[in-house]
């Protein structure tokens, strides 16, 4: 049986609470997401400069997965180019899928305490939103990014 | 023709007619018996689904297994046995909301699919531009959704009534968006999201005063509450077989008759038809003109044993039952500090939405999921209901016959277990 505390890990519940760079950016590119199938809702906020991620934040509502997924993630791609930032999210995408078995634990740093989710396939849409939402700003794409 | 009967036996049926028994009610459902992640099952998930009874589930198997035929022209002895088999599920679901006629008992899909059929035909030729069809703010996506579709093809209008802090209708207000262009009127008999109970047969007489016709949703409303259409007075009444102990995939809608045969068929095929020819088809007399193609005789049949069941305990008693277990689970879950319930209509049935302070629903349920108590999260398919109360989204659990004090006690405790991970 996987365990509530694998996937709510004090990390996880401290940035849901408080969670870093919750703030709008007044200039730069941004993003919107949407869960439809529980109403989580986020904007990421995204200031690049020659490629490089130079501040990014976010703001919305969502559970304590998605909550804190945002706020470590904005964290974490902070100073990373926009190829870096991509290919962390496909790191950390499989980490919250396939657990941490097989994994390059090495490049997510902190965002390894996220490798609970894989135990709870439900949340991984929870987990994922701000990223979609991330590289969908990255991407300067147009209109919100869905889960579903 | 004598056909054998799926029904129960009047012994079985004398079995559950006496005095409530909600553990003997509770093992007629053998999935309330499973275990989950290793708890006992507490499924409080039944305005989503509810669990089937063994004679549901063995009334479908013999029909697969014994009585297999498509229905209607068909000569031979199976297909006659179908054939009244589907004609008597109709007659028990005619007699459940006291309807006059067998032939106002169109089968159909679900809730959603009565409702479009309704907003399709009905509303295709009775509704045109700047017209205007009033619904709630508390409706599910299934009573907004069709009309909207509707709305837009016809340039029309759709009007919300709005609710107040409780989650009732503000009837004030109602009244007042009843105006000389309002063709249609839909309600939720019982609300999804707040289990609000809605005044149906007010509403009926405020709207026929001026010649509306009025579409109820009674999805939520069939498990818990006696039905009937005609001390309602709505012309349309919609309901879900899988919400009331029947299988999935069947429905119904009961409409009046001289509106049903005004209107235009909802679907072309075989079985809607009495005769084709290339030039002209001559629709099927009620209720068959709406009911194209081959349909769900084998959910039918179900459907017909789950009223025969809900016949033998009783709905007055299973709504004084859920009335008392739903205040019991009211006062139990509110005396929890920081829990704060979404829905306080002084009229409620069967559901209790709530939000906690500082832990989103999503993480609710999935904490509940690993005590095995089944609840669901999320706007319920009624996000309008959501931005009335300025929450993105609720925690509802949802009683049925066959839930007890001790579940409404699991429920509470998992709330506290929530609070600890989140303290």
């Amino acid at each position: 049986m996987a365990d509530l505390r694998d996937l709510y890990q004090e990390v996880i519940l401290e940035h849901s609470k408080a969670p870093r760079n919750y703030r709008e950016l007044a200039s730069g590119q941004s993003a919107e997401g949407f869960n439809p199938l529980c109403g989580d809702h986020f904007t990421v906020f995204l200031k690049l400069e020659n490629d490089v991620v130079n501040d990014v934040s976010f703001q919305g509502s969502g559970c304590a997965i998605s909550k804190a997924s945002a706020s470590m993630m904005t964290q974490a791609v902070k100073g990373k180019s926009k190829t870096e930032a991509k290919k962390l999210f496909d790191t950390f995408h499989k980490l919250v899928t396939e657990g941490d078995a097989n994994g390059d634990r090495a490049d997510l740093g902190k965002l390894a305490v996220f490798s609970g989710v894989s135990e709870f396939p439900v949340r991984v849409k929870c987990a994922t939103l701000a990223w979609h939402t991330l590289k969908a700003a990255i991407e300067g794409k147009q209109g919100s990014v869905s889960t579903e | 023709m004598t056909t054998t009967t799926n029904l129960p036996s009047a012994a079985e049926l004398h079995t559950v007619k006496r005095a409530y028994d909600v553990q003997r009610i509770r093992r007629d459902f053998p999935i309330l018996a499973r275990d989950v992640r290793g708890k006992k099952l507490v499924y409080l998930d039944n305005a989503a689904t509810s669990q089937k009874p063994q004679i549901v589930l063995d009334a479908i198997a013999r029909y697969y297994e014994q009585e297999n035929a498509n229905i209607h022209r068909g000569v031979h002895f199976l297909s006659e046995l179908a054939t009244s088999k589907h004609d008597h599920a109709r007659q028990i679901v005619q007699k459940f909301i006291n309807a006059p006629h067998a032939h106002e008992i169109v089968f159909v899909r679900g809730a959603t699919e009565a409702i479009n059929l309704v907003a399709q035909t009905y509303g295709r030729k009775h509704v045109s531009s700047c017209d205007e069809v009033l619904v709630t703010a508390m409706e599910h996506h299934s009573n907004i959704v069709p009309w909207q579709i509707l709305c837009d093809e016809k340039n029309a209008k759709l009007r919300v009534a709005p609710i107040n802090e409780l989650g009732e209708l503000i009837m004030a207000e109602f009244e007042k968006l009843i105006g000389p262009r309002t063709k249609i009127i839909a309600i939720p008999h019982v609300s999804n999201a707040l289990g609000t109970v809605n005044p149906v047969a007010k509403i009926v007489e405020l709207a026929h005063t001026r010649n509306i016709p009025v579409v109820v949703d009674g999805a939520q409303a069939a498990p818990h509450t006696k039905i009937d259409v005609q001390s309602l007075g709505c012309d349309f009444y919609a309901f879900s077989s899988h919400k009331m102990f029947g299988p999935m995939g069947m429905g119904v809608l009961y409409g009046k008759t001289e509106l049903l045969e005004a209107m235009p068929p909802y679907q072309g095929g075989g079985d809607m038809i009495s005769s084709v020819t290339f030039e002209k088809t001559i629709y099927n007399k009620l209720p068959f003109k709406f009911e194209a193609g081959t349909p769900d005789v084998a959910g039918a049949i179900g459907l017909g044993v789950a009223i025969e069941y809900l016949n033998a305990i009783g709905m007055d008693n299973i709504a004084a039952y859920e009335h008392e277990l739903l205040a019991y689970a009211t006062e139990k879950v509110s005396a929890i500090s920081g829990v704060r319930l979404i829905g306080t209509a002084r009229d409620k049935a069967g559901v209790l939405s709530f939000v906690m302070d500082n832990v989103h629903p999503h993480d609710i349920g999935t904490i509940l999921d690993q005590e095995g108590i089944a609840i669901r999260t999320g706007h319920h398919c009624a996000q309008p209901v959501m931005q009335c109360f300025g929450i993105p989204a609720t925690a509802r659990a949802s009683l049925a016959l066959y839930n007890t004090k001790d579940e409404v006690d699991a429920l509470a405790a998992g709330i506290k277990k929530v609070q600890e991970v989140f303290s």
